[in-house]
C-alpha cells in the first residue's frame, strides 16, 4: 500500500526550512498581532469549554512533521504551537506525542480505536481517511458554527460522514501544481520561464501528453514525466466516480469506463515520456538531479523533496498550472477519539491548532500548507517564497491551485486496494514485466478478488 | 506421657517423609510451571485465538465478527498471490540457507584451527549480527538500485549487462538472499564452531594415524560429529527462513513486496492483508497455514538431516 510513500517525503520536507526562513521576513512584523488576536478567541473559546478553569491534561498525537512543536525537530521552529496554547490557557497541560511516519500512527490508531488508549487528540491522513470513514461514530463529532467554512471545499467534504457529522479539522492540504527543470525545457525547445510553461501546459491531459510528446521528440528520447504512477493519482483524482459506487459501496472500477480510458490513454503516453522510475524508488531521487526526466505533479510538500535530493542543480522551477483543472495530494486533520475523556478540552485544542492563523505558522514552521480559506489572504502565507525554485511566489501560487481543486472522486473501504492494483499494473508495464494489455488482466483479476 | 510424645514425634517423621516425597516428585513441575503459565498466556492463547479469528469475518476495530467456516482459507488459497509469495519464500530460503550453511561450515572449519588471534577473528565473523535488519537492508537496497547502484554500476566496469534487481524475479531473490546471508553467516559460524570444539581430540589423532587426509577427516569425523549442532542450526533457519520479512519488506519503499509480486512473502502477505487491508480474519488464516508450512518442513528438514548425515555412521 502507499502508506509509507510520505515518509521520505516529509522527513526531507524538513529541507523547505529554506523557505520557512525567506518567509521569517515577511511574518515576523504581524506575528506580534495574529498573537493577540487568536489569543482573544482562544481564551473565549476555552473558558466555555471548561468553564471554571480546571486543569486539564491533553495528549495529541501526529506524524511526520506538522509543524506544531520543537519536538518534533531536531531544526529550531520559528514558533512552537504547543507552548503557546499552554501560555494562553495555564490550566490545560498537552503531552505531545509524534509518530515518525504516516503508517506508524495509522497502525496505532486502528489497535487503540476500538478498545480505548488512543491520544485525546489524534491526527488521520488523507490515505488512510477512507478507512477511518468507515468508524466515524467512534469520534467526536466535532461540527460549530464556529468553524463553518472554515477549510476549502474538498478538505471539508473528506471529514464529512454520510450523516453529515463532521469528524475532523483540517491541517495542511496538497493543492498541486508542476514542477519543471528549465534548463531542460530549453534543450529540447520549448519554452521555459514559468509563465510560459503555465501557458503552454494549460489544458487537459491530450494537451500534457501532446507537450509530452514535443518535448521527446526535441530532446532526442528522453523522458517528460518522472513516472506513470504520480500521473495517475493526478487523473483519478478528478475523477467523479472512480473505483467504488458511492451510494452501495460496491467495487465498480472495472464496469468504470473512465478508469480504463484513463489508463490506455497513461500507458500509451508513458512507453516514451515516463523515465520508468518507481516512485521513492533510489532512482527517481537520483532521477531528480541527473535529469532523467523534466517534470513532476508538485504539491507543496514535494518542494522539501527535489530541494534535498537535488542539491546540485538549480533550474527547478514551478509553475502556476495543473493538467484539466487542479488536483490534491496529501493532508491531514485532527480529529477526537469518542472514548476520550476530555472530549470538550480536545475539541478546543483541534480548534485552535487548525485556525487560520496558527496554520500560517505551521506553514512557516514545515512548510505544510494551509487548508484554510483565510489563510490564503494572510500575507505570512502568499507572501511565502521558495529561493530554491528560483524565488517562485510560492503563496500565491498554491493558493491558486487549492482554489482550483476539485473534489475527489469517493473514496471507500477498497479505495486503496483497488487503487493499489492499478498502481501495480502501471509499474509492471513501466518495469517491462508485461504489455499494457496483460498487466491489466492481471489487475482485473487482482480487483475481482477484492472484497 | 512419653508414649504419647513418641507417636507424635512419629507421626511427625511419617508427615514429613511424605512432605519430602511429594516434593521430590512435584517440584520439578513447579519449578517449570512459570514458563507454562507464561507460555499459555502469551503463546497458546493467541494460537487458539488466531485459530477462531480464522473462522470469521473479523473486524478488529469492533472486536465483532460474523463466524463464516472455511471462507478465510478458501480465499486464500484460491489467492493468486498466496502461492506466489510461498514460492518466493521457499526461493529465497533455498538461496540463503544452502550457501549459508555451507559457508558456515567451512568458516568455522578454518576458525577450528590453530590461528593467531583467535577471539578476534572469532568475534569478527559475528559483527553483520549485531546490525539491525533494517539497517542492512537499507544499505543493500542502495547498493541494488536498478539505474543508479552501485553494483551494477561494478557490473558495467567488467562490461555485464545491468540486472534488474526490483524488476526480475531470481536477481531479487538473490539480493534479498545476499542481506540475509550476510546478517547470519556468523551466528551460524560460531554455533558450528563451539560444536567442532567439543569433538575430543584424539579422534583426529587416531583418524590421522590412519592415514585420513584434512577432507577424509573432515567428512568423516568433523561432520558426523556436529550433527546434532547441524540439526538445530537446519531447523532454526527453516524456521526464520520461512518467517523472512525485514528484508524484504525494506526492499523498495513501498514494501508492497513489488508490483508483480516479485519478492512478496508469506509473512508480508499476511502483514498487508492485516494491516493493509485491515482484514484480520483472512490474515489469521494465513498465519494458521504458514504454522502448518513450518511444521511440515520442520519435520521433513529433521527427518533429512537424521537420514544424511547419518549414513556416514553405517549402523543406523
Amino acid at each position: 500500500m502507499s502508506f509509507t510513500r510520505r515518509k521520505k517525503v516529509l522527513s526531507a520536507a524538513a529541507g523547505t526550512a529554506i523557505f520557512a526562513l525567506t518567509m521569517a521576513a515577511c511574518s515576523s512584523d504581524d506575528g506580534d498581532t495574529t498573537d493577540e488576536s487568536t489569543g482573544g478567541a482562544t481564551a473565549e473559546a476555552s473558558d466555555e469549554a471548561e468553564g471554571s478553569g480546571d486543569p486539564v491534561s491533553l495528549t495529541l498525537a501526529t506524524f511526520n512533521t506538522p509543524g506544531f512543536s520543537n519536538a518534533e525537530n531536531d531544526a529550531e521552529y520559528e514558533y512552537d504551537l504547543i507552548e503557546e496554547y499552554m501560555e494562553l490557557n495555564p490550566n490545560v497541560t498537552i503531552t505531545y506525542d509524534r509518530k515518525a511516519e504516516s503508517g506508524d500512527a495509522r497502525e496505532n490508531f486502528f489497535t487503540k480505536l476500538g478498545p480505548g488508549g488512543l491520544a485525546d487528540v489524534e491526527m488521520v491522513e488523507v490515505d488512510w481517511m477512507p478507512e477511518v470513514m468507515q468508524y466515524s461514530d467512534l469520534l467526536t463529532d466535532m461540527s460549530s458554527a464556529d468553524v463553518e467554512g472554515r477549510w476549502v471545499d474538498y478538505v471539508e467534504a473528506g471529514a464529512t460522514d454520510a450523516d453529515g457529522r463532521l469528524i475532523g479539522y483540517g491541517t495542511d492540504t496538497g493543492p498541486q501544481g508542476v514542477c519543471y527543470r528549465a534548463s531542460l525545457f530549453e534543450e529540447a525547445g520549448l519554452p521555459s520561464s514559468p509563465d510560459e510553461v503555465a501557458a503552454l501546459l494549460d489544458g487537459d491531459w491530450d494537451n500534457f501528453f501532446a507537450v509530452g510528446d514535443d518535448y521527446v521528440e526535441g530532446s532526442g528520447g528522453a523522458a517528460f514525466f518522472d513516472s506513470a504512477s504520480g500521473i495517475w493519482q493526478g487523473m483519478t483524482n478528478q475523477l467523479d466516480v472512480a473505483y467504488e459506487d458511492p451510494e452501495s459501496g460496491e467495487v465498480i472500477a472495472l464496469d468504470n469506463a473512465e478508469v480504463k480510458a484513463n489508463y490506455d490513454q497513461l500507458m500509451a503516453a508513458s512507453a516514451t515520456q515516463s523515465s520508468h522510475f518507481g516512485q521513492w524508488t533510489e532512482d527517481w531521487f537520483a532521477g531528480l538531479s541527473n535529469g532523467a526526466y523534466a517534470t513532476m505533479l508538485c504539491p507543496p510538500w514535494m518542494l522539501g523533496v527535489i530541494e534535498g535530493n537535488a542539491t546540485e542543480t538549480d533550474d527547478w522551477n514551478l509553475a502556476n498550472v495543473y493538467p484539466n483543472g487542479g488536483g490534491n495530494w496529501g493532508g491531514s486533520w485532527l480529529t477526537v477519539p469518542g472514548n476520550g475523556e476530555n472530549i470538550e478540552a480536545a475539541t478546543a485544542l483541534a480548534e485552535w491548532l487548525t485556525a487560520p492563523e496558527q496554520q500560517a505558522k505551521a506553514f512557516a514552521n514545515a512548510g505544510t500548507y494551509p487548508s484554510q480559506v483565510a489563510a490564503y489572504d494572510d500575507p505570512a502565507v502568499t507572501g511565502a517564497v521558495n529561493a530554491f525554485f528560483n524565488d517562485a511566489p510560492i503563496g500565491e501560487i498554491f493558493a491558486d491551485r487549492a482554489q482550483a481543486v476539485v473534489p475527489s472522486p469517493y473514496k471507500g473501504e477498497y479505495y486503496f486496494q483497488v487503487n493499489d492494483a492499478i498502481n501495480n499494473a502501471l509499474t509492471r508495464v513501466e518495469d517491462g514485466t508485461d504489455d499494457p494489455a496483460a498487466s491489466w488482466d492481471k489487475a482485473v483479476s487482482d480487483i475481482e478478488s477484492i472484497g | 506421657m512419653a508414649s504419647t510424645e513418641l507417636t507424635k514425634s512419629r507421626a511427625d517423621s511419617v508427615w514429613r517423609q511424605r512432605l519430602s516425597r511429594w516434593d521430590v516428585k512435584a517440584s520439578p513441575y513447579l519449578y517449570i510451571a512459570p514458563f507454562f503459565v507464561v507460555f499459555t498466556i502469551f503463546g497458546l492463547f493467541p494460537i487458539i485465538y488466531t485459530a477462531v479469528i480464522s473462522l470469521m469475518d473479523w473486524d478488529t476495530i469492533r472486536n465483532s465478527g460474523e463466524y463464516i467456516g472455511l471462507g478465510n482459507f478458501e480465499y486464500v488459497l484460491n489467492d493468486r498471490k498466496f502461492w506466489v509469495s510461498l514460492r518466493n519464500t521457499f526461493s529465497i530460503f533455498i538461496l540463503s540457507s544452502i550457501p549459508q550453511l555451507i559457508i558456515a561450515t567451512f568458516i568455522a572449519a578454518m576458525l577450528d584451527h590453530h590461528l593467531k588471534a583467535r577471539t578476534f577473528w572469532r568475534m569478527g565473523v559475528l559483527v553483520p549480527y549485531v546490525m539491525m535488519p533494517v539497517a542492512v537492508a537499507l544499505i543493500f537496497s542502495q547498493l541494488y538500485a536498478d539505474s543508479y547502484g552501485l553494483i551494477n554500476h561494478w557490473l558495467g566496469l567488467v562490461g555485464i549487462d545491468p540486472v534488474q534487481w526490483h524488476k526480475d524475479v531470481i536477481p531479487s531473490h538473490v539480493a534479498i538472499a545476499s542481506m540475509v546471508n550476510f546478517r547470519w553467516i556468523g551466528y551460524n559460524t560460531l554455533i558450528l564452531l563451539a560444536a567442532m570444539q567439543a569433538i575430543p581430540r584424539e579422534l583426529y589423532e587416531a583418524a590421522a594415524l590412519d592415514g585420513a587426509g584434512k577432507a577424509r577427516r573432515f567428512f568423516s569425523v568433523t561432520l558426523p560429529q556436529i550433527r546434532p549442532t547441524f540439526i538445530f542450526v537446519i531447523i532454526t533457519s527453516t524456521i526464520g527462513g520461512l518467517q523472512i520479512f525485514d528484508e524484504p519488506r525494506m526492499f523498495d519503499s513501498a514494501g508492497n513486496g513489488g508490483a508483480d509480486q516479485q519478492w512478496l512473502t508469506i509473512t508480508m502477505y499476511m502483514y498487508n492483508t492485516g494491516w493493509g487491508e485491515l482484514n484480520f480474519g483472512r490474515a489469521s488464516a494465513i498465519a494458521w497455514l504458514l504454522f502448518l508450512i513450518i511444521l511440515v518442513f520442520g519435520l521433513l528438514n529433521f527427518y533429512l538431516t537424521r537420514k544424511f548425515i547419518s549414513s556416514d555412521k553405517g549402523g543406523e
